[in-house]
């Protein structure tokens, strides 16, 4: 009976230890600008199966997130927001992709950032 | 699937499309038509661990294309000749870059690196606020705001704001009586940080028992609100926020005076103890002795009055474990003496020596609030109030005795998370009222108890660009109401940039306590009479309205300064009403609805930035409001079918040490008013059918020295228009026609004012 008990111990030691956490927090760099981005982003980020909340902060470009990492990972995050046009550290979005973001939104354009500021 | 790795190498040439297809169906189950890179990610210490490294990224430089390692560290990666970095990176550990120059097989060791390149810690400071767009038609007021008219209490605080109409409820006592889409306050549910707060026994002076410099911010929610907060909202809803102990400034103190010798004095002094707890102690007195009667008419033109206000509140917050809490306790007294002007009440209280009226009322109000967010979930959080309050009135007016003591209790629990991701949220919940109703009413002794227990479920869905709703439902338990389902929707559709089309609707119940809500009556030869016997509330059935609304909202910007316009309307429909019918001078009678009753109401609103730092916000109102009286359907009467508002405000820009002068002007222009039928009394105490259309202007200018202090002066009533002869039959108080309640001006003329804010934070 003890060694049944120590083995479903030891299965759930092993369970946790690969456990793939509901409510992961989850924070990187997306690049943007201005409202428009932070909704475009946050919007993409959500529409990702698994992303439960999405907050992109504009002054810091973090974008926080929490998902459940049984449906998803940060790099399919990644995938979805370099397909609405918004790089990321690792993926970079397309030219078809970063062309359809809004002329206020163009962040690889260094004057566009500058009116921001 | 099998272990082994299909390492199937597929070139392209027409010819082979076909071997292609068949392989297809042959071998459904490995990947063949897609060229791809697929391996296994090793940690560096542990290399002959066959359990590979799980969470890494893999992707091409430079690309939209990007994996993650499974739980074996293994990855398969599409492959385009365009493609030739391959990055593979892992917190933790220094990224590495290959060089790919065909789809195959790799199997690759990172090494730990004590840089942390990607740190998963959600940041601490506070996020910037998201853009709130409500899908319900909800009008923000803040401090700024509030300050455009300085004076004095809640009941004072909508000069300013198109949404809400100010009356004027009898010539006694000149309250304020606010109107939202044509129906009185009764309809609207007035709540104080979400809990019901003028209510019962409260309806009448209630808005007069919060101090101005208390509220840190009002929301007007128009149309059905939230069913969160009740069943008992028709027409809309009030929410007011308090200062709390936390942000308030350390050191408060307000004078006011007015030269028809009112004289208000407002204190605040707030500490925090520590890092969690902060407590606040707001004190508030007010008082007139001074006797006005302009008008000569021997009544009193603004009564006597002594007021004192006690709130001490207890603010807990601990951020880091997710907790929040609120604990008040207010205690009020206010008395008031109104009359004529030589009414001494030691002597000719109870006599025909001459008229007057003392309304003396004494309340306690406590209530608790507490607050958790999950610290994980932001988007999860468990919200718990209750409140007890004891609201005692005791009053005449002249002959007649009208006294209340009501207590009640009101709590709630609401659970708010989402579905799914937070596009989709939901709020559910319980609440729990109850209510003690003991009333005199003359020699009438009236007694009552209210209790409802309610369950509600909110959900909501945005799409965070062009659409959110908003729907509710909640069912209801209540001993005098039944079990009732009350139904409320809001929807929002913005199509284009800087637009918004609102659309709700929504059902309210409420309870009408006759006597507290038309307290005005009683000063007054009328006869009271209620004609229904069979409902159980005085008789008579409780209210039960249906409301309805469209509006829409659209920015603009014309040279280079923004403004908005907003169009709306709204018809609220009542399947029962308790019809308070006066078109009968020497009575007033209370009913159940015989016909139909209905109040549409249209504004038409422009806010813009007529030039720097000028802003101008002008509105105007469309009412129909009728009810099927005793005599037939009639417009209801004192309420302006045609209403024009403007407001002008002036800041001049904040100098270096915060100095800055503002200057305020507002306009109220009211078309004619259907007055009660008096045509069956005496030529001199009969009324015309209508009264003249009018306007009021209040102005105010404030001068702001530094953060700490700043003097202000204004005029209410600039042009001095006053209602001739506002009470009827004013030489014979004790005579059958005597009537203050139809009032449809000011009483009193120009009333001019100033007082100081001094802060110390």
């Amino acid at each position: 009976m003890k060694k049944f008990f120590l083995g479903i111990m030891l299965v759930g030691i092993c369970v946790l230890g690969n456990a793939q956490e509901k409510n992961k927090k989850v924070t990187f760099e997306v690049d943007g600008i201005c409202e428009m981005c932070k909704i475009r982003i946050e919007k993409a980020a959500l529409g990702v199966t698994g992303v439960k909340y999405a907050l992109w902060d504009i002054p810091s470009h973090k974008l926080s997130l929490i998902i459940d990492e049984r449906k998803t990972n940060t790099m399919q995050i990644k995938t979805a927001l370099v397909a609405v046009g918004h790089d990321t550290k690792e993926l970079k979005a397309s030219k078809e992709a970063y062309d359809k973001v809004d002329a206020c939104c163009k962040y690889r354009d260094s004057t566009v950032v500058e009116k921001h500021h | 699937m099998p272990e082994f790795v299909c390492t199937l190498k597929v070139t392209q040439p027409k010819t082979v499309k076909i071997i292609q297809v068949v392989l297809l169906f042959l071998l459904p189950l490995s990947s063949f038509a897609q060229d791809e890179v697929k391996g296994k990610v090793l940690e560096a210490n542990k290399p002959t661990n066959s359990a590979g490294l799980q969470g890494a990224n893999v992707y091409w430089m430079n690309s939209q294309i990007g994996t993650i390692t499974n739980k074996d560290g293994a990855f398969r990666i599409p492959y385009e000749k365009t493609y030739s970095k391959l990055i593979i990176s892992y917190v933790g550990f220094s990224s590495d870059t290959l060089t790919i120059n065909g789809p195959g097989v790799i199997t690759h060791i990172l090494q730990p690196s004590n840089e942390l390149d990607e740190v998963e810690v959600v940041k601490k400071r506070d996020a910037i606020q998201k853009t709130f767009l409500s899908t319900q038609n909800v009008v923000n007021i803040n401090s700024a705001e509030l300050l455009k008219a300085a004076c004095c209490n809640l009941s004072e605080s909508f000069e300013t704001n198109p949404a809400i109409d100010v009356n004027f409820s009898d010539a006694l006592t000149g309250t304020k009586q606010i109107r939202m889409l044509g129906l009185t306050s009764p309809y609207l549910l007035i709540t104080q940080e979400n809990i019901p707060m003028v209510r019962g026994a409260s309806q009448t002076y209630g808005l007069t028992f919060t101090p101005g410099t208390w509220v840190e911010s009002i929301q007007i929610t128009k149309g059905a609100g939230s069913v969160i907060n009740g069943y008992e909202s028709i027409s809309g809803q009030i929410n007011t926020e308090l200062v709390k102990p936390l942000s308030d400034a350390a050191l408060f103190v307000n004078g006011y005076a007015n030269r028809n010798g009112r004289y208000e004095m407002n204190a605040h002094v707030n500490r925090k103890l520590n890092e969690k707890w902060s407590t606040g102690l707001y004190v508030h007195g007010n008082r007139r002795d001074e006797k006005v009667d302009n008008n000569d008419d021997g009544f009193l033109d603004v009564p006597l009055a002594n007021q004192i206000n006690i709130l001490n509140r207890w603010q807990f917050q601990d951020t880091e474990k997710g907790w929040v809490s609120f604990f008040n306790v207010r205690f009020l007294n206010d008395e008031k003496q109104v009359g004529q002007s030589n009414f001494d009440p030691d002597t000719d209280r109870f006599t025909t020596n001459s008229w007057g009226s003392e309304i003396d009322t004494k309340r306690f109000d406590t209530s608790l609030k507490l607050g958790y967010v999950f610290p994980q979930l932001p988007f999860q959080s468990v919200g718990f109030q209750a409140s007890y309050s004891n609201h005692k009135q005791e009053s005449y007016y002249g002959f007649n005795r009208y006294d209340i003591d009501h207590q009640s209790i009101y709590s709630n629990l609401i659970f708010n998370s989402i579905i799914g991701n937070t596009q989709t949220k939901f709020k559910t919940g319980f609440n729990f009222a109850y209510d003690g109703y003991e009333e005199l009413v003359n020699t009438q002794f009236y007694e009552r108890t209210d209790r409802s227990l309610g369950a509600f479920f909110e959900f909501s869905y945005d799409d965070l660009e062009k659409l959110s709703l908003t729907a509710g439902l909640r069912v209801d338990t209540h001993n005098r109401l039944g079990n009732f389902v009350t139904p409320r929707l809001h929807l929002r559709y913005a199509p284009w940039e800087r637009s918004s089309f609102r659309a709700s609707f929504g059902r309210g119940r409420r309870a009408a306590n006759i006597f507290a809500e038309n307290q005005q009556f009683f000063a007054s030869s009328r006869q009271l009479r209620i004609l229904d016997t069979a409902g159980s509330i005085y008789g008579l059935d409780p209210e039960d309205a249906w409301n309805f609304g469209f509006s829409i909202l659209q920015g603009f910007s014309i040279a280079e300064r923004t403004g908005n316009i907003t169009v709306d309307f709204y018809r609220t429909s009542f399947v029962n009403q308790v019809v308070v019918d006066w078109e009968n001078p020497l009575e007033i009678t209370f009913s159940n609805l015989d016909g139909k009753s209905y109040a549409n109401s249209f504004q038409l609103e422009v806010n813009y930035e007529l030039l720097k730092n000028l802003d101008l916000r002008t509105a105007y109102k469309y009412y129909d409001v009728e009810t099927d009286y005793q005599t037939g359907l009639l417009q209801k009467p004192l309420q302006a079918k045609n209403r024009f508002f403007v407001n002008l405000g002036y800041e001049t820009d904040l100098n270096d040490r915060g100095a800055q002068w503002k200057f305020d002007y507002t306009l109220h222009t009211l078309g004619e008013q259907r007055l009660p039928n008096t045509a069956s009394n005496p030529d001199e105490f009969r009324l015309t059918e209508f009264a003249e259309p009018y306007s009021l202007m209040n102005a105010q200018i404030t001068r702001v020295f530094s953060t700490q202090l700043e003097l202000y002066a204004g005029v209410e009533n600039l042009t001095n228009f006053t209602q001739s002869n506002p009470i009827v039959s004013a030489n014979d108080p004790f005579g059958p026609y005597f009537d203050t309640s139809i009032v449809f001006a000011p009483v009193i003329g120009s009333m001019y004012y100033a007082g100081f804010r001094f802060r110390l934070n």
